[in-house]
């Protein structure tokens, strides 16, 4: 379903591009059928519904946090704080609901109200960042590695070194969410789907995304036509800060705890989806669903090597590393044939 | 000043050099030399092809057909400043220092004197203080480029030169950014060099330097050589005379004359800025007002001020008769005025991007149906403006930067119109475009005003002031030296003003 939806969304910004660029417009989809095929011949196991289904469901973290990063990295920015930032919102989400668990019965309200301080604190630190990169004028890099180690330090703390964990009548309650399914289709995977078409649709069809690819591609000229620069690259990082802490509320469910671990090296995986998905590091250029399928690749090499012997798990990461690198190349290879 | 011995040994010289940029043809047979210990003027319109035969002389470009001589000898100068080896440097415009290094680092940067391993700083520091003290420059090696004005700066380019035992030394328009006093400290440096043995070529839009400092002048034209003459044989008149020479009037369309009683629609009164002082001019429907001035007088400074992207230290601006200002573009654009930049490639064009998004972008809110992007609205806008204003493209889906810069221009134009303004501010409105494009842009301008839009044309090229405004106002030093009209709109009285020569009463 998630791969039959993109490829409609794929189709769209096809039909005015040179052929030549097809094939690099196309290469993630390709790169993705090509390891679906290899994971395919290397175990039967790959394609059944319940494996297929788990990689979904795992990409969905990465995913919906990487769709945020395309707009911050579209639009010139870059966010390294994003790690952190969901285990420091999943951290506070968690004893906020505990705390309310001491006055009231384990409900939807405690639910909701762990959602609101979810998506509060998102919008906050998102804010936060993108103001301290505009208005402050500090480098994007400084101020949310900055801001990545205050939030870890902040959930060590929370935690007080260990582990928050989550009540368990509550947890019980909001299991569902990454548990469940609706229609046959796990609720998380759902979620990046309809996250994934919103930022579709914001990136290519409105105003702001328009915006977004100006300021990435040259932030003079933008200025010069009456863009209002600062406001879009602050609007980018409450973006991102919001699809963080959207990913958290499916998170929190999964282990029902928070520390010092969770969330750790997101930020690369998710820099990595984009950048493997074909949007420009530098900026002026982002493809949403190249994103997702970035992703989901990464996912299915973590998977690959777990059903295979042929290449130790533990090289996941020596994988992951090669693939980033391969698929940058060969996208700067076309940049200069275009020339 | 002595201007006697100089041998006539021929150092470097350019025969029947032509040079082509693609299919455009910037230079066509050019002949120049270079005597050992003169100081050589290159004089021409902008345009005409100075900066170009610069960069042959010192091997940045490589000439399209003709020979470069040295000594005598026909060579191949080596590119990409390598030509430094053989002796000849060329300063460029826009000076090319590492601004975060010092002086000394600067001067011997990649060549720096080891010993061993290590840098040797103390022998380094010594040269450059004295080669620093050789030309009575008040700078410390240890200093850092970014704490030095712009005319220290240059020092520091001299004395690379000079530690590179320069015997050519090419400088392109270095007065252009300097005050006058910088002005007269620079010549003197250029006379010791010159007493040194140092051939200098030198290029300046400011004739009365030219008269000063040169021993000989040769003038260019769209390209071509006309003619190299002692300094002395040449009055201010006589140069300026070489350096227009063509037939004006084929390129220009004809002038509507505007109303007297036309509507005042911008009307600026005591503006300061940071840059400019004291700035009051009116702009009529329906007229065409050119700002003249030399590069750095403030001209660009003012617009960018009434149209939000500068500050306004104190004044007042009235649009339409009512006392307004624009804080932002958007603002501007949404009261209908348009500023067209200069510099196309960093503030006028996604050069990564194609021609829709480009045209579309400053008028971006007409284009949104539904909170969407109307992209056949946008496909319209686009068809739209490729027709109007002729842009020429085999390849629809081409980017902006792939553009000649003539079709670039013309993009911009059809970027600003879609936003419909009343009044058009354009910086530079024919900067490094052809003849042919050329003319097609004056007479877009003109058919702006007789549509009824008031433009502003902001240029260093007399000619085309003269040929498409009805008024100058005539910047120098970031004030308004004089407002012409009529028949004063002429080069030597533009000149006047535009050096400081005459104010106005």
């Amino acid at each position: 379903m998630a791969e039959i939806d993109l490829n409609e969304l794929s189709r769209k910004p096809k039909k005015s591009l040179l052929s030549r660029l097809d094939f690099k417009t196309l290469g993630p989809f390709i790169a993705m059928i090509v390891l679906f095929i290899f994971g395919y011949l290397i175990n039967d196991a790959f394609i059944n519904s319940g494996n297929l289904s788990n990689i979904l469901t795992r990409s969905s973290f990465i995913g919906i946090i990487a769709v945020g990063a395309t707009f911050v990295i579209t639009a010139g920015g870059i966010d390294l704080s994003v790690g952190s930032m969901a285990a420091f919102i999943s951290g506070i989400m968690i004893l906020l609901m505990n705390e309310l668990k001491t006055v009231m019965e384990p409900g939807l309200t405690i639910i909701f109200a762990g959602v609101a301080i979810s998506i509060v604190l998102g919008i906050a630190a998102g804010f936060i960042n993108g103001f301290l990169t505009t208005k402050g004028k500090i480098e994007a890099f400084i101020v949310t590695l900055g801001s990545m180690g205050i939030y870890r330090s902040l959930v060590t703390y929370s935690a007080d070194g260990g582990t928050i964990s989550l009540d368990r009548g509550v947890r019980k309650i909001y299991r569902p969410v990454y548990y469940e399914d609706l229609f046959g289709i796990p609720i998380p995977v759902l979620v990046f789907v309809a996250v994934a078409i919103v930022g579709y649709i914001l990136l290519n069809k409105t105003v702001f995304g328009r915006h977004c690819f100006a300021i990435g591609s040259n932030e003079n000229v933008a200025k010069y036509s009456a863009v209002n620069v600062d406001r879009t690259r602050i609007k980018t990082y409450i973006l991102q800060g919001i699809c963080v802490s959207i990913a958290t509320i499916i998170y929190v469910p999964r282990l029902g705890s928070a520390s010092a671990q969770t969330g750790t090296l997101w930020e690369l995986e998710a820099i990595a989806a984009v950048i493997i998905g074909g949007t420009m590091l530098k900026g002026g250029y982002g493809r949403i669903w190249g994103t997702v399928m970035g992703a989901l690749i990464l996912t299915m090499i973590g998977n690959i090597l777990n059903l295979t012997d042929l290449i130790s798990n533990y090289l996941n990461g020596t994988v992951q590393g090669v693939i980033i690198v391969v698929a940058v190349y060969l996208q700067r290879g076309d940049w200069k044939k275009k020339k | 000043m002595s201007k006697g011995e100089i041998s006539t040994e021929i150092i470097l010289s350019a025969e029947g050099v032509s040079k082509s940029f693609g299919s455009v043809a910037v230079l066509f047979s050019v002949g120049f030399n270079l005597r050992k210990g003169e100081v050589h003027a290159l004089i021409g319109e902008n345009g005409a092809g100075k900066s170009t035969l610069m960069k042959i002389l010192s091997g940045l470009h490589q000439p399209t057909s003709g020979t470069i001589k040295l000594d005598g000898q026909e060579v191949q100068l080596p590119p990409f400043g390598q030509a430094e080896d053989l002796g000849i440097v060329l300063i460029h415009q826009e000076l090319n220092l590492a601004e975060q290094l010092t002086v000394e680092e600067n001067v011997f940067l990649g060549r720096e004197m080891v010993n061993g391993l290590l840098l040797n700083r103390k022998e380094m520091e010594q040269k450059v203080q004295s080669y620093l003290d050789e030309l009575g420059a008040d700078i410390s090696p240890r200093d850092r480029i970014c704490d030095l004005s712009i005319a220290e700066k240059q020092m520091v380019e001299i004395v690379k030169a000079m530690s590179r035992d320069a015997r050519v030394l090419i400088m392109d328009e270095p007065t252009a950014v300097l005050t006058d006093a910088e002005t007269q400290l620079l010549f003197k440096q250029i006379e010791k060099l010159k007493n040194s043995g140092v051939a200098i070529i030198f290029s300046s839009h400011k004739l009365a330097e030219i008269k000063r400092i040169a021993d000989r002048v040769t003038v260019m034209r769209d390209g071509q050589w006309i003619a190299t003459k002692q300094t002395e044989e040449l009055s201010l008149d006589a140069m300026a005379q070489l350096m227009v020479g063509r037939e004006l009037s084929k390129l220009y369309p004809p002038k509507n004359e505007v109303d007297v009683d036309a509507e005042v629609v911008l009307e600026v009164k005591n503006l300061y800025t940071d840059f400019v002082k004291n700035i009051s001019f009116q702009l009529r429907k329906g007229q065409i007002l050119g700002f003249s001035g030399l590069v750095g007088s403030g001209r660009t400074a003012v617009f960018e001020a009434i149209c939000g992207l500068g500050e306004i230290q104190s004044g007042e601006v009235f649009l339409y008769g009512k006392k307004t200002q624009l804080n932002s573009v958007a603002q501007a654009r949404d009261a209908g005025v348009a500023y067209l930049t200069k510099d196309r490639k960093e503030k006028g064009l996604l050069l990564n991007q194609q021609m829709q998004p480009n045209l579309t972008l400053l008028a971006l809110p007409n284009f949104v149906k539904n909170f969407l992007m109307d992209d056949k609205a946008e496909q319209q806008a686009t068809a739209r403006g490729i027709r109007r204003f002729d842009i020429r493209a085999r390849d629809p889906n081409i980017t902006a930067g792939d553009m000649s810069g003539g079709n670039q221009q013309k993009l911009l134009l059809a970027k600003i119109m879609e936003i419909d303004p009343q009044i058009v501010i354009i910086d530079e409105p024919t900067r490094g475009i052809d003849v042919g494009t050329k003319q097609q842009i004056y007479s877009f301008i003109a058919a702006l005003a007789a549509d009824g839009m008031s433009v502003v044309v902001i240029s260093s090229e007399m000619p085309e002031i003269i040929g498409i405004c009805h008024e100058v106002v005539v910047m120098y030093n970031g004030k308004i030296q004089g407002i012409l009209q009529g028949s004063e709109i002429n080069e030597s009285e533009i000149v006047r003003y535009a050096s400081g020569l005459r104010e106005a009463s």
